[in-house]
């Protein structure tokens, strides 16, 4: 009896003592697994998710002398904000998330954020381009995205370049991120002599495109932008291209960057996208794995391509970490202090946060770049980096029919 | 123009439905939308398992809406068809919602599509979809045929006699009970075939059925009761005004349009349009 009870206690006493050296950091997020968000919300995941594991296998985050294991708490938010504001809460309060990674999306980001900002809680939001929520005055938010009024500039830019004389319409959803998008996208037009000649918003959700596109045609724009998500992004491009729309340019938010961009086949083809990171834009990296890594990485174990809506997942993981590590610990205090230090270049790209107390955590170190589908010399769509010309992997092609 | 045209047919196709049911039984359908949405997830799971001409899987769908049909009739509505008005609206509401909830629970409120394409028609700088010429085609054959049912058939016949007057039909020895089951059942398939049309045009949701349940209200008010043709002319008048509106104003507006036609229909022409005088 005797040799038994030492022995127990022994064996828990070790067992607590090798806790000790092993430690968890729990991260609550929650992914859109149902409704119209479901593409785009996957990818992000995928990100944090070869992030987290890839972090473990090498035995976890290494700070003050500990090993620190990553593990998640996720739920399925149903593309909905009611959901975010129950989740969050719960995954704070119930599940003691140390840290919180946004939800995919301008919109659901803003309500998560309410939540973390009441609870003192850091927030690493990705997915999430709307400036509007650093401006509302917080203290833990950082933002990985370049924010809205970067999307368009780019495209803008490109087919000033190309064509002068272009004709702009904007056709995009009414929500936070793509107003986000287009308001700043008009004065920049205006700004650089490009003539915009149509402007309509359509409601979140709409399917029927048909009757903006006849006035389209009317308008006789030679070139569209706009979009908003996967789902209308992508019905948008098939009825332009049943209606057989006589554009010389479709740049779209969000959804041609998606992999499963290239179902849409022939309507697929030319279309433009601003994007935050695409495989073919080599940089340095200051910290963490490179491009190629991280693209082989990604495809081998997911079989698909990495949007870059992955790569922020996986590129917010990595700015954590690295704040954690220079942190010494998941002090929260310690962290934000590390987080808004940051200055640093990954694979992602330039990463440094605003401390302004005007728009803290907002992204003012990544830039963006343009890509474009194009059929490669089997015929097979690929996306190729357009603009900047001193990134680009091919040349704009223009006009696309 | 003629974009409305063709999606007017597919309304006055969903709205038909509603119609009979409505004219038949004095019934008002809340599954409508519902059922709607079961037409187009019909076609989508037939399409998936047989990638066959989608117009050809239209005809199982309509044999499901009619076999749903008789289930839902004799689950919820023979019971309450006696009492008043509000009963039967209240089991069909009831039914409604335990669809979009099994079908939430089983499809989640993500969107589909079914990616079968006709080549379309080009005239001039527009391009009229093969797709939506093919729905509207759909939908007029279908109600032709009803038509043809309606008043080249014997059971037909009854149908129209038992809308007449029910207590008239018994006495002449037509069984109400197996006409009516009949009449909703085909007022179900009608709201199906719409539905597997309207799959082949844009992409759906569980949640979608409640635009169609909509557009069918104003249709079927507009229309008048227990026509189906008439409910296919107000259909297609539906769609010629959102045609003719949309080039001047924001989408947006157009649900602000419709129902200000729902009102003054209500109020100025509140047996429809083509009801004819009751004796």
């Amino acid at each position: 009896m005797k040799i038994f009870f030492s022995t127990a206690v022994f064996l828990i006493l070790f067992a607590v003592a090798a806790g000790q050296a092993q430690q968890n950091i729990t991260i609550g997020l929650t992914v859109s697994k149902t409704g119209a968000l479901n593409v785009d919300s996957t990818e992000q995941y995928r990100g944090f998710e070869l992030w987290r594991d890839q972090v473990n296998a090498a035995g976890g985050i290494k700070a003050g002398g500990k090993n620190y294991k990553v593990q998640f708490v996720s739920y399925d938010d149903e593309s909905n904000g009611k959901r975010v504001q129950q989740l969050y809460s719960r995954m704070i309060l119930q599940d003691n998330a140390d840290f919180l990674f946004s939800p995919y999306s301008s919109g659901l980001t803003a309500t998560a954020a309410i939540i973390t900002e009441q609870y003192g809680k850091i927030m690493l939001t990705t997915g999430a381009a709307e400036g509007k929520t650093y401006t509302l005055g917080n203290h833990s938010l950082f933002q990985m995205f370049a924010p809205g009024t970067e999307y368009l500039k780019g495209a803008l830019d490109a087919l000033k370049s190309k064509d002068p004389k272009a004709t702009v319409a904007f056709v995009y959803e009414d929500a936070s991120f793509s107003n986000s998008v287009v308001d700043p996208a008009k004065a920049h037009a205006q700004q650089i002599g490009l003539s915009v000649i149509f402007n309509e918003k359509y409601a979140p959700n709409t399917t029927d495109f048909s009757s903006i596109i006849d006035k389209v045609i009317a308008s006789k724009a030679t070139v569209l932008m706009g979009g908003g998500h996967y789902a209308d992004g992508s019905t948008l491009a098939k009825q332009l291209y049943e209606h057989k729309v006589p554009l010389k340019m479709i740049c779209l938010l969000v959804a041609p960057d998606s992999p499963q961009w290239t179902e849409l086949g022939d309507a697929a083809v030319g279309v433009v996208v601003p994007s935050q990171w695409e495989p073919q834009v080599s940089l340095k990296a200051q910290y963490g794995p490179s491009g190629a890594d991280f693209a082989k990485w990604y495809k081998a174990k997911y079989n698909a391509e990495p949007s870059y809506e992955s790569a922020g997942g996986y590129a917010a993981g990595l700015i954590l970490q690295r704040a954690i590590e220079q942190a010494g610990g998941t002090d929260t205090a310690k962290v934000t202090d590390a987080l808004n230090k940051t200055d640093i270049t990954t694979f992602y790209g330039r990463t440094k946060f605003s401390t302004a107390a005007n728009e803290h955590g907002l992204q003012v170190g990544h830039a963006m770049v343009l890509a474009q589908w194009q059929k490669d010399k089997s015929g097979k769509s690929v996306k190729q980096v357009v603009w900047p010309l001193a990134a680009k992997s091919a040349s704009l092609m223009y006009p696309i029919h | 123009m003629i974009d409305g045209l063709l999606i007017g047919c597919v309304y006055g196709l969903a709205a038909m439905g509603l119609s009979l049911v409505w004219g038949v039984m004095d019934v008002i359908n809340l599954t409508h939308g519902a059922v709607t949405v079961l037409g187009m997830f019909g076609m989508y799971l037939l399409f998936s398992a047989f990638p066959v001409n989608a117009y050809l899987l239209l005809l199982p769908v309509i044999v499901a809406g009619l076999l749903l049909g008789l289930l839902i009739y004799w689950t919820a509505v023979h019971w309450v068809i006696d009492r008043p008005q509000l009963a039967s609206l209240l089991s069909t509401f009831a039914v409604n919602m335990i669809i979009i909830g099994a079908g939430t629970a089983i499809w989640s409120t993500s969107p589909y599509n079914v990616n079968y394409t006709l080549r379309g028609i080009t005239i001039g700088a527009y391009t009229f979809t093969g797709n939506h010429i093919a729905a509207a085609a759909g939908a007029v054959i279908i109600a032709l045929a009803l038509e043809l049912f309606l008043y080249r058939t014997r059971a037909g016949k009854a149908i129209r006699a038992v809308a007449d007057n029910r207590e008239a039909a018994e006495l002449m020895g037509i069984s109400s009970t197996a006409v009516l089951a009949l009449a909703f059942a085909i007022g179900i398939a009608l709201a199906m075939a719409s539905g597997a049309l309207v799959s082949t045009l844009f992409p759906f949701t569980i949640l979608s059925g409640a635009t169609y349940q909509m557009k069918s209200f104003v249709v079927t008010v507009l229309a008048g009761l227990g026509k189906p043709m008439g409910a296919l002319v107000a259909g297609i008048l539906l769609g010629l005004l959102e045609g003719a509106v949309t080039p001047f104003i924001a989408v947006s507006w157009i649900p602000v349009i419709e129902f200000g036609l729902f009102v003054v229909a209500l109020v100025a022409f509140p047996k429809g349009l083509f009801a004819k005088a009751t004796a």
